[in-house]
């Protein structure tokens, strides 16, 4: 197989507590150094709180896996520092086409919301996100990323005051043992530490089998990035397929295989070439690259919370792979538990704050699970009858318009509001739009000093007073200070886009969670209704 | 607005005529594919998504009820 990108070997190194003989504790070990791995320990780092990843492997994702990543997600990684590396290696599809069975059903131009600094998604292969991400973490002195690090087995003690995990780690030295506050698994759907910790994981609403090909396009096959989706196409009856454009000339195919498909033969060369070849027509010269099978449920862990071990990404919750959920509902639980943890770390928020990460990420999960199984529903119809149904609203949608939306090839993955959230504080004036408590800051265009910039990044890392005009001072709960940021002297909203997101008026206050969701918004500053909506969003109310 | 459950339409020999005639020549599968494009035409055609619900209730009920008199 051809290979436009080169695997790098991480080297390992012996620890120096390992070399030492002492079990030594640390405030943060993350399992695993994936995506999710890395960006917690990222986020961690930029809170000020030190960690250690843990990873059995020495290099990064195999093949391109996670391909597609959301605005949401990329907001998070600009937060980092990461985001506009990432936007500008990505690629951005603007047409998007429907076939079923021998004909293109319709096609559609995606027209991303203006006025935003990230893109609405791109795609980008795994290996090269995590490229990105295991340098970062080297360049960071609270991230200390060891490769070759298996974990064994891991105990925790509760109850004594003091509680503590305690890990066996197998290295190629041999085998030490490690202790910490707080263990976040981040070892993905097939969890080590979910089964060491006995966590249910539950939940088959779905399961499906999908072969995933990395193809080389070797001819100029299309000019422009297009996303192509078949319903029951000629080459692949009865199942899905879906093709999108990756950097390098690298294209990503996804064949629905079904549950009883056998994965080995699936998977074998002499299989996957005609089947790419029937589908691409005669004429494209191709090279295979990476072909894997994929298997998936519908479930998430029963709590995201297991005593000190907390877990994220898929090895708290899976999904189908339609609207790219994985690892974009990962990288958010990440930017849900830093702060929080980080805070409860330092002694500033009772661990009741923690609980809140599995009261809204779970929710999120649920969410997403949702979604997942409604695409999943329509790709992969469970009756006669909805099977009519979902070809008769295919065969509608070539010439109406009104049965496309109903067209579900998966749903773009966008961010659950934690709407219900015990952190937030309802609002007592009446406010159009959508920056309700529990929902993620959108982005707008500023201007700072004279010079352009963006709103989020100028939130920071800590709780922000968002104040259009003056009249806002910061507010403080113990140890934890809202900052006042102004409109009108800190940023200038040139463009009105500002106030129109936010339905501002003057004297308008938006109270601003770390990982920049609203927590609390009024009309007019007032010092003890911000006060205690700060000691609300601490889990201190 | 809720679902109207009494007689709406004027003249129901003609729409009913017109309903089964809409099959003529059809084979069995097609007539169950023109049903389920119907449904869908007028689902969107009603919008209104407390009424589509309350339809969709009415379908089920009305189904289990008749398959258990049967």
């Amino acid at each position: 197989m051809l290979q436009t990108y080169t695997y790098p070997e991480f080297a390992y190194v012996q620890s120096p507590e390992q070399a030492a003989g002492e079990v030594k504790r640390h405030p943060v070990i993350i399992i695993g150094a994936g995506p999710i791995g890395m960006t917690q320990a990222l986020d961690l780092a930029a809170r000020g709180v030190a960690s250690v990843i843990l990873d059995d492997n020495n290099t990064v994702s195999i093949g391109s896996r996670a391909v597609c990543y959301a605005k949401r997600p990329l907001e998070i990684w600009d937060r980092l520092g990461l985001g506009e590396g990432y936007a500008a290696r990505g690629i951005q599809w603007k047409v998007g086409k429907v076939f079923f069975r021998n004909d293109l059903a319709y096609q559609f131009d995606l027209l991303p919301e203006e006025h935003h600094k990230m893109p609405a998604m791109i795609n980008l292969q795994q290996y090269y996100l995590e490229e990105e991400l295991v340098k970062a973490c080297d360049a960071n002195p609270l991230v200390d990323l060891r490769w070759k690090h298996k974990l064994l087995s891991l105990e925790q003690t509760s109850g004594t005051g003091d509680d503590v995990a305690t890990l066996t780690v197998e290295t190629p030295d041999g085998v030490f043992r490690l202790q910490a506050d707080w263990v976040i698994a981040a070892d993905g759907a097939n969890s080590d530490t979910r089964r060491m910790v006995g966590a249910d994981f539950t939940g088959h609403f779905f399961q499906d089998r999908f072969l995933i090909a990395d193809v080389v396009m070797k001819n100029d096959f299309l000019k422009v990035p297009e996303r192509w989706f078949w319903f029951d196409p000629p080459f692949h009856r009865n199942q899905s397929v879906l093709l999108h454009k990756q950097c390098d000339s690298v294209w990503r195919i996804d064949f629905q295989l079904g549950w009883d498909a056998d994965p080995n033969e699936e998977k074998k060369p002499e299989n996957v070439i005609p089947r790419i070849q029937a589908m691409l027509g005669p004429d494209a010269e191709f090279e295979l690259e990476w072909v894997s099978v994929y298997q998936f449920a519908c479930r998430r862990a029963d709590n995201f919370r297991h005593g000190r071990v907390l877990f994220t990404g898929d090895a708290a919750h899976q999904v189908s792979p339609f609207g790219a959920r994985g690892a974009n509902t990962g990288v958010q639980d990440c930017d849900n538990l830093s702060w929080k943890l980080a805070l409860v770390l330092k002694g500033d928020a009772p661990l009741a704050l923690l609980d809140t990460y599995h009261e809204e990420r779970a929710f999120a999960a649920d969410d997403n699970l949702l979604n997942s199984t409604r695409s999943t529903d329509f790709i992969t119809p469970k009756s006669r009858a909805s099977l009519r149904l979902r070809n008769a609203v295919l065969e509608l949608a070539r010439t109406e318009p009104f049965a496309r939306p109903l067209v579900n090839s998966g749903r773009l993955s966008t961010p659950t509001l934690y709407a219900h959230s015990s952190l937030n504080t309802a609002d007592t004036s009446a406010f159009d739009g959508k920056m309700s408590p529990g929902t993620n800051c959108a982005d707008a265009p500023v201007t700072v000093n004279g010079q352009a910039a963006w709103l989020l990044n100028q939130l920071g890392d800590g709780f922000v007073l968002l104040c259009f005009g003056p009249g806002a001072r910061p507010v403080s709960v113990g140890n934890v200070t809202a900052r006042v940021l102004e409109v009108g002297k800190d940023l200038q909203d040139a463009q009105g886009v500002l106030a129109q997101r936010y339905d501002a008026q003057p004297g308008t206050v938006y109270l601003i969670r770390p990982d920049q969701h609203v927590a609390g918004r009024w009309r007019a500053f007032d010092a003890e209704q911000t006060t205690a909506a700060l000691s609300r969003a601490l889990a201190l109310a | 607005m809720a679902l109207n459950r009494q007689p709406n339409i004027c003249n129901p020999d003609s729409f009913y005529d017109e309903l089964i005639h809409a099959q003529r020549d059809l084979t069995d599968d097609q007539a169950d594919t023109l049903l389920a494009k119907l449904a869908l035409i007028l689902a969107n055609h009603v919008g209104d998504r407390a009424v589509l619900t309350e339809a969709i209730a009415l379908a089920r009920h009305n189904t289990l009820a008749s398959v258990s008199q049967a």
